[in-house]
């Protein structure tokens, strides 16, 4: 995984209506990065529901929150639908895991990212990162605000 | 609020418990969720069982709803028999078929109408999540043995 101190490296990718959007555009807030392997599975599900649900405390510590990973910008606006999330969902689709790999998530084997979170600071410095053990497992919403408290 | 880590709370006296004995277990459920409805049945034979409140309004829009809906039954001291009513019938969940219910268990409307919708109710079942939260809760039902 990227290392802990270092610049984030910059990428553009489609969110999930086809809207260009960079880290860049981040710069000066805090955002968690958060890898997975794939919509519509039922962790990824779990994953990206429950952070929903603590969106407003991520806010109130300046943190916004964007999911990566393989699938396409048309299946990321499906499962933001059908999951009623407004998360900001990009598609590392093509070429594919670009993004994943140059952070260190990708997980070789199955061809999707690693689950693993990315915090990066206003400054683009990456803060804090967290890599599951399998990708069949996800941190509790607790993990983050773990490390947003040290 | 903080939501880093933290064990879950002790049983306190604003807490669901039904039944008596040592062997007691915390179960943060989801109301709309049917892995809960389909472990309820194991559940709620546990010598003692204390329900918290774990609604995923995302995954199950209606949990909201159903979570008042049992803190105003809970008010009117039906709340395990509202929860009961809930996960046997998943499929009846609109705002007419919690009147419903309510009349069925006995509950003054007006009131149950009152309190399902009050803010007060609404920071009751936050509390309970967040403590889940807090507790690295992923997904429902979590269960937790205590002694």
């Amino acid at each position: 995984m990227i290392a802990v101190g270092e610049k984030a490296p910059n990428f553009t990718l489609r969110d999930q209506d086809g809207e260009d959007v960079s880290l860049a555009d981040y710069s000066g807030r805090k955002v968690l990065l958060v890898f997975y392997p794939m919509d519509f599975s039922s962790v990824c599900s779990e994953q990206l529901s429950i952070y929903h649900e603590v969106k407003p405390e991520l806010a109130d510590k300046g943190v916004e929150v964007v999911g990566i990973s393989v699938d396409q910008i048309h299946a990321h606006k499906a499962f933001q639908e059908k999951l009623g999330i407004d998360t900001t969902l990009l598609a590392d689709f093509e070429p594919k895991g670009e993004v994943a790999k140059a952070y260190g998530s990708w997980f070789e084997p199955a061809g999707f990212a690693n689950r693993t979170l990315v915090l990066i600071d206003e400054d683009g410095t990456v803060a804090w990162t967290y890599e599951s053990p399998t990708p069949g497992e996800f941190p509790g919403a607790n993990v983050i605000f773990d490390a947003l408290a040290s | 609020m903080d939501l880093s880590s933290a064990p879950i709370p002790l049983v306190g006296p604003d807490d669901h418990v039904r039944g008596t004995g040592d062997a007691t277990v915390v179960v943060y459920a989801d109301l709309g969720c049917p892995h809960c409805a389909g472990a309820w049945a194991e559940l709620r034979e546990r010598p003692r069982l204390v329900f918290r409140h774990f609604p995923v309004a995302s995954k199950h829009p209606r949990s909201p709803a159903l979570h008042a809906a049992a803190e105003a039954a809970g008010a009117q001291g039906r709340f395990f028999e509202m929860v009961d009513s809930l996960y046997a019938d998943r499929g009846r969940i609109d705002d007419p078929h919690l009147w419903e219910r309510a009349e069925l268990l006995g509950l003054d409307l007006e009131r149950f109408e009152a309190e399902r919708r009050a803010e007060a109710t609404r920071m009751r079942v936050r509390r309970d999540f967040e403590s889940g939260i807090r507790a690295g809760v992923t997904g429902t039902p979590a269960v937790f043995p205590i002694s």
